[in-house]
């Protein structure tokens, strides 16, 4: 005799699984259960993620949710703004604890680059925007700067637009242009890590497209942390996102799933713009 | 279902103007697999019944499905188009426009078997009908789970059409098998036994939709593909 047999008990009980990534990714820099606070404001709560290299990640979510001030505390950039403080938590890169006593925050800096909201070239020319930071660390080579002029104005898709008037100022190129000009200055100090906060806001379609092409290419050679209210632009560019929420993370996954198959009810409320 | 344990309480979800275009979309494919559903009742039923009318609205009635086949796609497009889904809605509109596609061929399938009934509704049966209904039924069964589950999200019933759809294939190979065999023996039977097999063949058919339906029903509710998995496989009986 033959009996029915009881359906198998599909695994999709759980949580949906996870994607596998494209390639192997290596961690550069580890935040663990991150609380940070503006006074007796706590924006961060509890944080923890890994940022891969050579990866672009993005972090989402609405304002006041807590990604720039994420982004900020992943360079130190917070420690300008007085009564701010990691209250608890660590934030290492390369396995070194970065709010550790024995930190060069300028050394940091070098290696974490930032590129901004809104451009903000130094009102000098274009060459000597990208060499400032170099002459500021004593490089003096002629021969040399001009090398890491061309190289770094390449790497920022920047070049051939401006090789002709490189000692023009800055102020002078065209808002897109201007953005690419920064990534090139903070590509010049051959960073590991670019953070971006919102870099294309500001800027046209054809502009925007461009940096966003630029980040594309940029990851193979650095880690990119991008900070965007622009979901498409999220689900172009990365390859993982955060999704961030009154301080906490939410969700942080492959970006794949989190625009797919989030697990997290927020998480898709929000990358459909059912928020608010 | 907002929020989720262990998340802020206050997160506040709105609706959007457009979501009533995701709602329009969702009746659309309902509304097509009803008519479907409706159309294999039919044409089983003039089969049966020897009714030529009843198949003749059949097959009139399938420009029905393929005029809400045409307006799914559409809807599909211009969503994609204008709205830029992610997520559930993404997978809403993928497996709108798939599913669609399998009632529009389950339409023509129950039109195939209405044109098979005019013919034999002119000559007597060749023998009881049984096992077509028998095999019928299940379709619509599957039909109906796979579209339980596009309204309820229940993957368990959806995964159980899968598994069903080994029994429609077995009785298929049955009634091929008895058909051969009256062909072999009463030649004269050929015309008839082949109208026969091949609306066994349209019932097989469109218990391969429905199975097609379950599959994508479960990548919408849980966004795993579980096309030619393990899964979807039917489970080996324990003999006892």
């Amino acid at each position: 005799m033959v009996t029915a047999a009881t359906p198998p008990t599909l695994s999709m009980e759980t949580s949906p699984q996870p994607l596998p990534a494209a390639t192997a990714a290596t961690p550069l820099i580890e935040v663990e259960h991150v609380d940070f606070f503006y006074g007796a404001t706590q924006a961060l709560r509890d944080i923890t993620l890994t940022i891969d290299e050579h990866r672009v990640t993005a972090l989402i979510g609405p304002s006041g949710c807590g990604k720039s001030t994420l982004l900020r505390c992943l360079n130190r950039m917070n420690d300008l703004i007085e009564g701010t403080r990691v209250a608890r938590g660590s934030i290492r890169m390369r396995g070194v604890d970065i709010n550790g006593p024995d930190v060069d925050v300028i050394e940091l800096r070098k290696r974490v680059g930032m590129v901004f909201q809104k451009s903000n070239p130094f009102p000098k020319s274009i060459y000597e925007n990208i060499t400032y930071g170099l002459r500021l660390q004593g490089l003096k080579n002629k021969a040399r700067l001009d090398e890491i002029v061309e190289k770094s104005l390449r790497g920022a898709a920047l070049w051939d637009e401006v090789k002709d008037r490189l000692h023009t100022n800055g102020l002078s190129l065209s808002g897109g242009q201007q953005q690419r000009l920064c990534i090139a200055r903070a590509i010049a100090v051959e960073p590991d890590v670019i953070l971006m906060d919102e870099p294309c806001s500001a800027l046209d379609p054809l502009s925007t497209s461009k940096v966003e092409e630029l980040i594309h290419e940029l990851k193979t050679r650095y880690t990119i942390v991008i900070v965007t209210h622009n979901m498409q632009q999220a689900a172009r560019c990365s390859d993982k996102t955060a999704f961030f929420y009154l301080g906490r993370l939410v969700e942080y996954g492959e970006t794949r799933t989190i625009f797919m198959n989030p697990a997290n009810p927020q998480t898709e409320a929000y990358v459909s713009g059912r928020f608010g | 279902m907002l929020p989720s344990s262990g998340q802020p309480a206050d997160f506040p979800v709105m609706k959007r103007f457009f979501d009533s275009e995701l709602e329009t979309f969702r009746s659309h494919l309902l509304l097509m697999g009803e008519t479907s559903i409706r159309q294999v009742r039919d044409a089983m039923k003039a089969l049966v019944e020897s009714d030529a009318a009843l198949a003749h609205h059949v097959i009139a009635a399938d420009d029905e499905l393929d005029t809400l086949e045409v307006k799914i796609d559409e809807e599909a497009a211009r969503y994609m188009n204008l709205r830029a889904p992610v997520a559930s809605e993404l997978r809403l509109v993928i497996v709108g426009m798939k599913a669609s596609h399998d009632l529009e061929r389950v339409g023509d399938e129950a039109s195939n078997i209405a044109k098979r009934a005019v013919r034999l509704s002119a000559e007597p049966p060749l023998k009881p009908y049984i096992d077509l209904p028998r095999m019928s039924g299940i379709a619509l069964e599957m039909l109906r789970d796979a579209l339980d589950c596009f309204l309820n999200g229940d993957v368990q019933k959806a995964l159980a059409v899968c598994h069903r759809d080994t029994e429609v294939d077995q009785l298929n190979r049955q009634l091929y098998r008895e058909l051969t065999s009256f062909m072999l023996e009463q030649p004269a039977t050929i015309g008839r036994a082949l109208e026969l097999m091949f609306i066994s063949k349209s019932i097989e058919r469109i218990a391969d939709h429905a199975t097609n339906i379950a599959e994508e029903m479960i990548y919408l509710a849980k966004g795993q593909d579980v096309r030619h998995s393990e899964q979807v496989k039917k489970p080996a009986s324990p003999a006892t």
